[in-house]
């Protein structure tokens, strides 16, 4: 090891996190590596080691011959510190090289405030910012993941952004880097592969009020472009045989993904729109892949990662055959994602037969007007008849999650999560098997933040001072002892708005933060708000032009060159019937006809029904 | 039921895995290596993983111990050590794994070598007033014990110290494993205050051997 970095590793906590070394960390013989991607991702190890997308695109790209994929992450504040001080670099952990002596450096984008940490890994590599100030002595920088379904805000940085799914799009991307082009005209070619975009070909002009004007390609470039998908899961590459770290991750512990896509339309959330179609992995591959993860990893809890594991179709199945392989070897099955709505309570128990950990549901809203106008399709008696049933099973800690300030939101609205809160309470005093241990209700709000690709995407968010009198008027309603309510500060989530669904000019925005000294955003004790304002501030813009504003209809949106498959009638229909609070089928109900071409016809329904 | 002693090292990159960290990932190699481990009874079963003397981040070992229980009676042990070592990460080595005779309490001394850097070069006679401060009488220090820092005087528990030099200056010393269990920085930290311009910019120290009160390697 590099004497410089085991001076500084002396100094900081957890150094296991920059040392790489893990057991199954895939380093090649540099005489038949071509080709080389430092994979960043733009938060810490703990986190980013727990990111499926990440092993995915590492098992990806090494399985390409003579391409070698290397993990960077970002250093927490006191490494950053100390590697400033003394000089040294940002490296990849297998290697320990440079990452400026990589080919291609790619970033994983899962949440807008990592975004300073983009511009903070890419300065401690010593590389330009803006990809105008880069030459082909630079590497490539290319960033994939569900950010870049706007990826305006970071168009001054990003040579080329992946669209959806980049499983198929990076094999391609490799070899068309490998044919050896000047970087103007690789990103020329780029172009023309499906789902890339690339920003510096296409001119954005606004209006005198700030809002975009008209957006052109140059180049015969794609407008918008398309997102990528994998049609078939069955067959993609999913990594059973992937890194076990040699320290604590966030989740620690081997994750199956049981589908992409959701069948539920609810009309904030923008994962459910971006990622559909529902493409299913089948239980077969799903058992061969857990156990073979499991005996690989020597991990003892296996979770279930999907939007909604509840709607998996052979759910029940599923679980029993892992329980089969799981139980006799003391490892845990985990079910996150679970709604509150179907026989969620039946599945835990059936895989949780020792310990019963708290359930967790996310109703979003407290009044069934507001479910309605969201979407959620989940009335209050399938919510306290889960409860019940669970209580009566020997729970007797329920989390519920709720935002506030959701379109149409009235005090009334919001008063009704006390009240929906206090009937989960009823129901446990009523049912409750045994209730000398008590009960743990946990209720916690956060402020709701509008996306793109999504029928909110044109809805203001509230004033922060707005959010916390709503805060406040839920405090009061909320008298129990037994309910815990917890609220997110909303500072946050008003810079993740303004980001979400910003455009170009943000960057200015992002750089003066990093430069005030913004990074590891995500992290409350890192963030601040103040520095945020300045540098909108300094570069003439509001957050609130982005955040709280309504928009138009007819306005043209920043991440209109990109699209998620889903035709803008459908999130406008959507957005009408939210109004109205109107209801929309789910995709096994029935087709609401969002547009996606790759989508079985008639809907996921039609699939379902053929199977039987 | 039974017991089996792990000889490992845990050099290079290895060495920053916390004591904590260490555990788990030694769990998960065993298991990854189909070592059929004995799991504890109750709420929340987990093997019986124990480790001699926790070695402190940063250093380098070549004699840990770490003794963990089984579930076969008789386990063929041959080529176990390889197997071991396969599933481990880069810097963790099983060298060794045997039935253990002794328990770990008979361990008395921890022989370490280290490499003590000074940016600007070593101070002149720096070898001389090194082995001068470690040949005294009585060699005070403050060391954090459960009850908060106390001084103490680890005279008593160094010996067989030698100083070298060289482009840096090596030394080796054996120090107290256990009551009180002293580290290399536990070492060092007598060269602070009187004898600052002997204290490094940087030192670097590995575990070699450990022994039984009788001066024998401890196995």
């Amino acid at each position: 090891m590099d004497i410089k970095l085991e001076r500084i590793l002396r100094d900081v906590q957890k150094p296991a996190r920059y040392t790489g070394g893990e057991f199954r960390q895939i380093i090649k013989d540099q005489a038949e590596v071509s080709t080389t991607v430092a994979y960043c991702f733009p938060d810490t190890y703990e986190i980013g080691m727990s990111n499926l997308g990440l092993r995915i695109m590492y098992g990806v790209l090494n399985s390409i011959d003579g391409c070698s994929c290397e993990r960077v992450f970002s250093p927490w504040i006191d490494m950053e510190e100390q590697m400033r001080i003394s000089g040294l670099q940002l490296y990849a952990l297998e290697s320990g090289k440079p990452v400026r002596e990589f080919d291609i450096v790619a970033f994983s984008l899962g949440y807008e405030l990592s975004y300073t940490n983009v511009l903070n890994m890419l300065d401690l590599a010593a590389i330009p910012l803006k990809s105008s100030d880069r030459g082909d002595e630079f590497p490539l920088v290319i960033a994939g993941g569900t950010c870049c379904f706007n990826p305006e805000p970071l168009a001054d940085f990003i040579d080329l952004f992946v669209i959806g799914e980049g499983e198929n799009a990076a094999v391609e991307l490799v070899e068309l880097y490998r044919e050896n082009r000047s970087r103007d005209e690789f990103l020329l070619c780029a172009s023309k592969i499906e789902g890339i975009y690339v920003p510096s070909l296409y001119d954005v002009s606004y209006n005198p009020d700030g809002t975009v004007s008209g957006i052109s390609g140059q180049n015969e470039a794609a407008l918008p472009v398309k997102k990528r998908i994998i049609k078939d899961l069955d067959s993609s590459y999913f990594p059973v045989d992937s890194i076990v770290p040699s320290t604590g991750l966030v989740h620690d512990r081997v994750v199956l993904e049981l589908f992409r896509g959701c069948v539920r339309g609810c009309r904030f959330c923008q994962a459910g729109h971006i990622t559909r179609p529902v493409r299913n992995r089948s239980v077969d591959t799903l058992v061969s892949q857990g156990v073979e993860s499991l005996k690989n990893s020597g991990y003892d809890e296996l979770a279930l990662l999907s939007l909604s594991t509840s709607d998996y179709p052979e759910i029940f199945q599923l679980c029993d055959s892992l329980m089969q392989y799981c139980e006799p070897r003391r490892t845990n099955l985990s079910l996150p994602s679970l709604r509150a709505d179907n026989f969620s309570v039946e599945l835990m128990e059936s895989v949780q037969k020792v310990r019963k950990a708290g359930l967790t549901f996310a109703p979003e809203a407290g009044s069934q007007r507001m479910r309605d106008v969201i979407n959620k399709n989940l009335t209050q008696e399938q919510l306290l008849e889960t409860c019940r049933v669970a209580f009566e099973g020997g729970w007797n800690s329920v989390k519920l999650y709720f935002m506030l300030g959701l379109p149409s939101e009235t005090d009334e609205d919001v008063v009704a999560i006390a009240e929906l809160s206090r009937a989960v309470l009823y129901t446990w005093k009523q049912h409750a098997r045994n209730k000398s241990r008590g009960v743990r209700i946990t209720v916690s709000t956060s402020c709701f933040i509008p996306k793109p690709h999504t029928p909110f995407q044109w809805e203001p968010q509230i004033p922060m001072d707005e959010y916390l009198r709503r805060v406040d008027l839920l405090k009061e309603s909320m008298r129990s002892k037994a309910i815990n309510y917890n609220w997110h500060s909303p500072e946050q989530g008003y810079i993740e708005a303004a980001l979400a669904r910003g455009d170009r000019r943000l960057g200015a925005v992002i750089e003066a933060a990093w430069r005030n000294g913004a990074r590891l955003d995500s992290w409350s004790e890192c963030f601040s708000l103040s520095r945020w304002l300045e540098a909108f501030e300094t570069s003439g813009l509001e957050a609130g032009f982005y955040a709280m504003r309504e928009r138009d209809i007819s306005e043209i949106l920043p991440w209109s060159t990109v699209s998620c498959g889903i035709s803008k009638e459908h999130f406008l229909r959507e957005r009408e019937a939210a109004k109205k609070a109107a209801i929309s089928p789910d995709c096994l109900e029935g087709c609401a006809g969002c547009g996606m071409q790759e989508c079985v016809k008639g809907g996921a329904k039609d699939e379902a029904k053929t199977k039987i | 039921m039974n017991k089996l002693r792990l000889r490992y090292s845990k050099t290079q990159r290895a060495k920053y895995i916390s004591h904590l960290d260490l555990m788990s990932t030694m769990q998960r190699a065993l298991l990854r290596a189909e070592i059929p481990l004995q799991y504890s009874q109750g709420f929340n079963p987990h093997p019986y993983l124990s480790v001699a003397l926790p070695l402190p981040v940063g250093l380098d070992s070549t004699c840990e111990l770490m003794d963990i229980r089984v579930t076969e009676e008789t386990l063929d042990l041959t080529g176990i050590a390889q197997k071991i070592t396969a599933c481990l990460p880069d810097g963790l080595e099983v060298t060794d794994c045997y039935i253990p005779a002794v328990k770990f309490t008979e361990i008395a001394w921890i022989e370490i070598h280290g490499t003590l850097i000074f940016d600007s070069g070593p101070p002149a006679d720096a070898v001389a007033g090194l082995r001068g401060r470690y040949a005294q009488k009585s060699i005070l220090i403050s060391k954090k014990t459960k009850r908060g820092m106390s001084d103490i005087d680890i005279a008593q528990h160094i010996k067989d110290v030698e100083f070298l030099h060289g482009s840096n200056i090596t030394l080796s010393a054996k120090i107290s494993a256990q009551n009180p269990t002293l580290s290399p920085d536990n070492f060092i930290s007598a060269l602070k205050g009187e004898y600052d311009e002997l204290f490094p910019d940087y030192a670097f120290f590995s575990r070699k051997e450990i022994f039984d009160s009788n001066m024998t390697v401890f196995k």
